[in-house]
């Protein structure tokens, strides 16, 4: 029972890299592979809130850019010997259009 | 099913039995922890800082409430467990719960001896050993005035000095005539109390209590000799009695503590005791460093691995009075024919002494300077002879004087081995590991993943020692001849090697050369073969901004906050009223929080918002101003002196050169930032001799340096060679610049460059005049392409999606 909600064209959105998406409430981080998998989560790291967003991305992963924990964007776990976990959102790309789902599937 | 584990004492063994345990078999039992005390876990030898105001409650709990939940613990505290009943295999608490186990952990702690003395029992009078503790002395402290701290000890001497600091007028009671008589030798015990009494304690020495005095409460102390003395407050410091009684009442065997073999595991095999409350090979400690030696042991048996031995441990001893340092291990009172080496300066307040046998370390006591203590305790523990160094022994083990780095390459010699965190027992080895291989940077961060220097802290300084030196030499993941990253083999030199020689020209075709076991390689290696293809193939490769790091991506410095700094370029730290009026109204205009004058001679603003750099940086180029790349791999700065224009020492046209110099150079990215400086005289106001390039101006012409930076490790040029015109100097900068650029590893400054190649190398390159000219010239044709404005393209509109947020109503 997925709320979807248009944000941007894939495009819109540089390969191995971000955009964030800002909510009433609260910023997320919608990441782009280099495959064109999209996923979405919490623009906020587990260890000190990082933005990570602003991480470097590579596979299914990011590094965040404040003190390089990385985080698993499927599930939002930290790898590693870090241990933290973000939220994380599904998403779905269609026709080259990319939708979010604000309810978050786990974390917080 | 899961079975049941209890614990009884969530105190700091317990829960550091449990954290092992956790790491070993994370599934395997349902946890409940009994807790006498109201709180979570916290770190008992805090409890000192504490009272002495240097850290509040909040910094000293070790496990909150929130990781019991995260481990599925069940906890419960404030209810402190009254009865085991082993038929049943159950606890029961005073408020009347009961739970059933399949196993059970005791670690009970100790309880302060109180020294059975009439009026011993009356208000005023308490031990040292829980936050109720604390906040009894706390706040005796607010209202009374006099304490009388029984026991000159280490607990007793912690609790006198942080009675003082809170105001009270303390005096220490010792039975003997030394202070410290277990952990200190006489003349080391002397220069304490020396020390102490600066401070403003006062001592009775060879006193003994006879009878606390008050009504209900105390109001003062009578001693066996009919003296008596003031009091509103005693804290009885005299020892510690293991906490036996629940054990004893179970039928558990217990002599002084709770007796265990080398599993920790009592007399009944279903009961394991850990801690202060356990008694092994006659032994009760009273330090956390065995209790942690002992945790590990415990959870092995726990995990049902079965394969660890607690053999006992060896203690060494550190007072936690800020401004004292105090070091102690072994046997340090001299029997026959033993040696003792002593050093002692009285002015400096140092005395350090060694207790030799066979020319092996039988005991050490220092005073004053507790650096060395490491290594003695670990020379000690393996039986090392000292006979090669005996004469240097007490200087420690590295030659001091070595410009303001005593600790740090003292720190640098002792090796891998060598155990720094007492506590945690954590070796250097370890932790430098930690930082190489998860990038650490911060104390805070080797604390979480080491845990060295997170209990008393005492070890702090060493451990940023090993963070500096760590850390220092080049901020690099690359030693020699490691692979660049996990992604792949080849080592740093290999993959220039193969750009070059290849002409690989693109990142795909580097990792695939290089066979890359990842397919988009990681936030190590992508920023690395960035700037190596940019390096090589300018005007050809295609920079990838995702391959960098955000700072340089953003070409701002990102903030804690995640917002960012702006610091436009002042050429040769020049700036005219035009600059400094638009760089005013830009502050202004975006509200920033603060500016500051950096110590690269140019104005920092901090705190703009992402969103805003693009329309602020329109704003500045408008007023002519680009971006200073104070985030980047790249040229930084040019500092200048007033040189020959204003200063009456003035030998050349220092500023004018600095500005032809950031003319030519700004805008070219590098393995590492690149700071130069151009000081009008040997006076060096602008400090050229800790550059990558730096130049001195004499009389007859210009001295040129290389390869000095400020920073973690300090490092001092070298003098490359003196050159006659403003010319030279510019063609011998942008060969060294280019020849740094083209052969450094990425992440290797020139100092550690400088260091690895040799300045000969150095030389031989840029004295040979075919190859100077072709790096200068190789230089300028890459600057074609770096001077473009990062700050006026993304004002014009690239990068876009960098800096807008896609907003959503949600
Ligand atoms: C702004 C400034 C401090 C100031 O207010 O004065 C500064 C700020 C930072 N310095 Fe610095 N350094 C600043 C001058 C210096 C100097 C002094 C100088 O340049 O003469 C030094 C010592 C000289 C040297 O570099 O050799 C200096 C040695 C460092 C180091 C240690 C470098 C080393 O090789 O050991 C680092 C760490 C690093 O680069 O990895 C560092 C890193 C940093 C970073 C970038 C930390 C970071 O990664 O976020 C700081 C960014 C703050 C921010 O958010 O904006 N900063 N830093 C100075 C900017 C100068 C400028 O105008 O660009
Ligand atoms: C002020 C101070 C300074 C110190 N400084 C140092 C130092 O610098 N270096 C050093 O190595 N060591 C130091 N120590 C000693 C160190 O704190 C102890 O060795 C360590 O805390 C002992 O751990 P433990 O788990 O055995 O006991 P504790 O940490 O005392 O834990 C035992 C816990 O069990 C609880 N408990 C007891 N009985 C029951 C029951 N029946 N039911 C439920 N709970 C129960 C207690 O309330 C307590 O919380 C210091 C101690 C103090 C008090
Ligand atoms: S010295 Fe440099 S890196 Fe350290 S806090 Fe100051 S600005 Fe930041
Ligand atoms: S905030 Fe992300 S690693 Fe520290």
């Amino acid at each position: 029972m997925n709320n979807w909600i248009p944000i941007a064209a894939l495009h819109e959105i540089p390969q191995l890299g971000a955009r964030v998406v800002k909510t009433d409430t609260q910023d997320i981080a919608l990441f782009r592979t280099k495959n064109d998998q999209i996923f979405a989560v919490k623009d906020q790291c587990p260890h000190r809130q990082g933005p990570l967003s602003q991480g470097i991305v590579h596979e299914n992963s990011v590094t965040c850019p404040l003190h390089n924990w990385k985080i698993d964007l499927t599930t939002g776990e930290a790898q590693g010997p870090d241990e933290g976990c973000v939220a994380t959102y599904s998403t779905k790309v269609e026709e080259g259009m990319v939708y979010l789902a604000l309810d978050a599937e786990s974390g917080i | 099913m899961q079975e049941k584990l209890i614990l009884i004492g969530n105190g700091m063994a317990g829960i550091r039995t449990l954290e092992e345990l956790l790491k070993l078999e994370p599934e395997r039992y349902q946890i409940t922890v009994f807790g006498a005390e109201p709180h979570p876990n916290y770190n008992r030898i805090m409890l000192s800082p504490v009272l002495a105001g240097e850290k509040t409650l909040n910094d000293i709990i070790l496990n909150d409430r929130d990781w019991y939940a995260e481990n599925h613990i069940q906890l419960i505290t404030g209810d402190p467990v009254v009865r085991i009943d082993r038929t049943r295999r159950e606890v029961v608490t005073q408020s009347g719960a009961s739970a059933h186990y399949d196993r059970l952990l005791l670690a009970t702690g100790s309880n302060p001896f109180i020294i059975p003395i009439p009026g011993h029992d009356k208000q005023g009078v308490i031990g040292f050993r829980d936050i109720a503790d604390v906040e009894a002395m706390l706040s005796a402290a607010q209202t009374h005035a006099k304490a009388v701290v029984i026991g000159g000890g280490l607990l007793g001497l912690e609790a006198a000095n942080g009675l003082l600091k809170n105001g009270m007028d303390v005096t220490v009671v010792h039975l003997l005539d030394s202070l410290m008589e277990r952990q200190l030798d006489k003349p080391a015990s002397a220069l304490l109390k020396t020390s102490l009494e600066e401070r403003g304690l006062h001592f009775m020495m060879e006193a003994q209590t006879a009878e606390i005095l008050g009504d209900e409460r105390v109001t003062g102390v009578r001693f066996a000799d009919g003296a008596e003395l003031a009091a509103d407050l005693v804290v009885m410091a005299v020892g510690i009695r293991p906490n036996i009684q629940l054990a004893q009442a179970a039928g558990i065997h217990c002599e002084r503590g709770i007796v265990v073999n080398d599993t920790l595991q009592t007399f009944d095999p279903r009961v394991y005791a850990v801690g202060e409350c356990v008694q092994h090979r006659q032994t009760c400690y009273g330090l956390v460093a065995p209790l942690f030696d002992q945790a590990k042991v415990a959870a092995n048996h726990l995990a049902n691995l079965g394969i660890a031995r607690y053999e006992g441990s060896v203690t060494s001893t550190k007072l936690k009075v800020t401004g004292i340092d105090l070091f102690s291990v072994g046997d340090f009172n001299e029997a026959e024919g033993d040696e003792t080496l002593v050093l002692q300066d009285p002015g400096a307040g140092v005395y350090k002494k060694l207790v030799l046998r066979d020319d092996k370390i039988k005991g050490a006591v220092l005073y004053g300077d507790t650096l060395d203590g490491a290594w003695y305790f670990q020379l000690m523990r393996e039986g090392s002879s000292i006979t090669d160094f005996r004469h240097t022994i007490l200087f420690g083990q590295h030659d001091l004087g070595d410009a303001g780095h005593g600790d740090e390459t003292r720190v640098a010699a002792l090796g891998n081995e060598a155990e720094i965190c007492g506590c945690n027992g954590v070796c250097k080895g370890e932790i430098v590991d930690a930082i190489v291989k998860k990038g650490l940077f911060t104390l805070e961060e080797v604390r979480a993943h080491t845990k060295a220097s997170s209990s008393c802290g005492s070890c702090t300084g060493l451990v940023e020692s090993i963070l500096a030196s760590t850390v220092g030499q080049g901020y690099t993941a690359a030693p020699s001849k490691k692979p660049l990253c996990g992604c792949t083999e080849y080592s740093h030199d290999e993959i220039i090697q193969a750009i070059k020689q290849h002409q690989l020209k693109d990142m795909d075709v580097v990792r695939q050369f290089c066979e890359w076991k990842t397919p988009d390689g990681c936030a190590t290696c992508r920023p690395a073969l960035n700037y190596y293809l940019l390096a090589n193939w300018p005007g050809e490769y295609q920079d990838d901004a995702q391959s960098r790091f955000i700072n340089e991506r953003a070409h701002g410095n990102i903030q804690k906050d995640g917002t960012y700094s702006v610091v436009p370029r002042m050429f040769g730290g020049l700036c005219s009223p035009a600059d400094l009026r638009a760089i005013a109204d830009a502050c202004e205009k975006y509200d920033v929080p603060e500016m500051k004058v950096t110590g690269g001679q140019r104005i920092d603003l901090f705190g703009v918002k992402k969103a805003d750099l693009p329309a602020m940086w329109k704003d500045l180029s408008t007023a002519g101003l680009v971006s200073g790349h104070a985030y980047g791999k790249a040229l930084r700065t040019v500092k200048t002196c007033a040189g020959k224009n204003w200063c009456r020492f003035g030998t050349q046209d220092s500023t004018g050169l600095g500005v032809q110099l950031e003319q030519m150079t700004w805008g070219s990215w590098m393995p590492h930032k690149f700071k130069m400086a151009v000081s009008g005289c040997p006076r060096n106001c602008a400090e050229a001799t800790i550059k990558d390039f730096g130049v001195v101006c004499v009389d007859s012409g210009y001295e040129l340096h290389v390869g000095g930076n400020g920073g973690i490790k300090v490092r001092v040029t070298d003098l490359l060679c003196k050159v006659e015109t403003e010319q030279q100097v510019l063609e011998y900068s942008a060969a060294f610049i280019q020849k740094y650029r083209e052969e450094a590893r990425y992440l290797e400054r020139t100092a550690p460059w400088v260091e690895r190649v040799g300045l000969q190398y150095v030389k031989d390159a840029l004295f040979d005049q075919t190859q100077r000219e072709a790096l200068h010239e190789r230089f300028l044709y890459s600057q074609q392409f770096a001077q473009i404005d990062p700050w006026k393209e993304r004002a014009e509109g690239a990068e876009k999606h960098e800096f807008e947020k896609i907003e959503i109503a949600a």
